[in-house]
């Protein structure tokens, strides 16, 4: 490899490419098969979302950021939400921080499901995503019938959430996560001891420890790399400090620490401690409580600034908002993980053949509306 | 947040002078002077005590037309498991500031967004075009004194409403 050098060719990868998960263009350099250099080109589906918020009220702003990260809409409303409360010191009722809680770990799970069965399609496993869509589906609809929407929730509201449980979600809840227990084995019979997606994703597009942390990787591409690092564990907000749960990171059980297959295995973990913190609070939520009770008749946060991170499907998201003290925020700054693990791309991918920047990509699990925002 | 004060100290020893106090004591951020920006970012990532391995987050901040530009910067260190805040203010007229896109390499597309919003320059950076704005974009749009265009490339721009009343 790389002996012989040919004359360099430059191909291009999108913006309309079903294995770019999004709009997103790569100008990709080779030598031969193999990728020499990838430059990502985004900004496609940039929305102006920093602008818009200058320019709207604090509860105005909820609806973009579900609509910035449109795959895990409750846990980018869950982190601003988080951020404002803090600047205005306020404190939920315990029935909304559990509800809370509940609806972030579905969200993270739909949010996964959708990340794995993606990532076998780009490697040309569909059977894997037609199963998970379904599983995926009753996530969904369990949304719907709390909260009407079924992608794009506006449900977090500054100081509680927009309805309370609806009859009959807990032993729906139950009934869901029951067979979902035992659908995740299928997954792994069908996608993850498959022959073909082992060779596929193992020890391909290796992210060593040391990379994943100077390009600010988080979430599960960096737990892949091996390195147990969830802001729900080491940083708690809200009550996760409540339940017990475990950050599973990459061994490199069928090749190398922080390769395709490890980053895929860390996600199909993660929904293991996804059922189990939501099994948690099923059990331990308060049975009485009003979830409008400590909504702020004015949301204006002091004169002040505040970067808070929560933990997202996708790593850590932080938010940068600072307040004046008029109802408008002066600036709010998403910190966008994905944002940062397609900046790693180019270099993990580099030395790899053509059809790995595909596997790869799939693999950072991005998605472009909260790259652009 | 008492890494703030052992930051500031040690900061203080290493490069005299650099670290402006502030006006009324707070535990939130300590605040530089841009002339040594890049070797003092070597140093914090390096540093046995401190190890910000992980540049985080960078925010341009624009306080409003009569007052400056900042650039606001969070770092975390993943292996001592704190964290820090450093602003740096720069002047409205011709904005530059060290780069540190060769210390953290995750700094480069963030200082490039902060580039193509705000218009700061940063010196050193190796490739410093617009991140999410076409490249023939005109302005910048997040600071406060920039004016939406009527017109982009012959296609007419819809006026941004100000509030819902």
């Amino acid at each position: 490899m790389g002996l012989v050098h040919a004359e360099e060719m430059t191909l291009n990868i999108g913006p309309q490419h079903p294995s770019t998960h999004g709009v997103l263009r790569l100008k990709v350099k080779t030598d031969g098969e193999i990728i020499s250099e990838i430059t990502p080109v985004i900004g496609y589906l940039h929305r102006c979302f920093e602008k818009h918020c200058e320019n709207l009220s604090y509860e105005q702003v909820i609806p973009f950021t579900d609509r910035c990260d449109y795959i895990a809409a409750m846990n980018n409303s869950f982190g601003y939400v988080l951020a404002v409360e803090k600047l205005m010191d306020i404190q939920v009722p315990e029935r909304v921080e559990y509800i809370r809680v509940i609806m972030a770990e579905y969200n993270r799970i739909a949010s996964h499901l959708l990340a794995l069965g993606t990532f076998g399609l780009d490697v040309g496993a569909y059977t894997p995503f037609l199963y998970m869509f379904r599983d995926r589906e009753r996530i969904l609809d369990l949304f719907e019938i709390t909260c009407g929407a079924r992608l794009l929730y506006n449900y977090m509201w500054v100081g509680g959430v927009s309805h309370d449980l609806p009859l009959g979600f807990m032993e729906a809840s139950y009934r869901f996560l029951d067979e979902f227990e035992k659908n995740i084995n299928e997954y792994h019979n069908i996608l993850s001891y498959n022959k073909i997606f082992i060779e596929r994703s193992a020890d391909v597009g290796i992210m060593p420890k040391d990379v994943a942390i100077d390009y600010g990787v988080t979430g599960p591409n960096l737990r892949g790399s091996g390195v147990k690092w969830d802001l729900r564990k080491d940083e708690p907000y809200s009550i996760y400090n409540r339940f017990k749960f475990d950050v599973p990171v990459g061994t490199g059980i069928m090749g190398s620490v922080g390769d395709c297959w490890d980053r895929y295995w860390v996600r199909a973990e993660e929904m293991q401690e996804s059922i189990k913190i939501i099994r948690q609070a099923l059990d331990k939520i308060p049975r009485e409580g009003n979830v409008h009770e400590a909504l702020p008749k004015k949301v204006r946060p002091p004169k002040g600034s505040i970067y808070f991170r929560t933990e997202s499907p996708r790593g850590d998201l932080g938010y940068y908002i600072i307040s004046d003290g008029t109802p408008t925020p002066l600036r709010v700054k998403m910190r966008s993980p994905a944002f940062t693990a397609l900046s790693a791309l180019s270099e993990i991918a580099t030395g790899w053949m053509l059809s790995d920047v595909l596997v790869i990509l799939g693999s950072l699990d991005i998605v472009l509306g909260e790259i652009d925002r | 947040m008492i890494i703030n004060q052992k930051v500031s100290d040690i900061l203080e020893v290493k490069f005299p002078g650099v670290v402006i106090l502030p006006d009324e004591p707070h535990n939130d951020f300590i605040q530089i002077h841009p002339e040594k920006w890049k070797e003092i970012a070597k140093f914090i990532k390096t540093d046995s005590e401190l190890k910000f391995d992980s540049c985080q987050c960078i925010t341009g901040v624009d306080l409003g037309i009569e007052d400056g530009l900042e650039v606001r910067y969070n770092f975390h260190s993943m292996q001592l498991k704190h964290k820090i805040e450093i602003r740096i203010a720069v002047e409205r007229k011709n904005p530059s500031i060290p780069s540190i896109e060769q210390v953290w390499r995750g700094a480069n597309w963030l200082e490039r967004e902060v580039y193509d919003m705000y218009g700061i320059r940063f010196k050193g950076h190796r490739d410093l075009r617009r991140m999410l704005l076409p490249d023939d974009w005109k302005g910048w749009p997040l600071r406060k004194d920039y004016k939406t265009p009527n017109i982009y490339n012959g296609m007419k721009i819809p006026k941004v409403r100000k509030g819902w009343d």
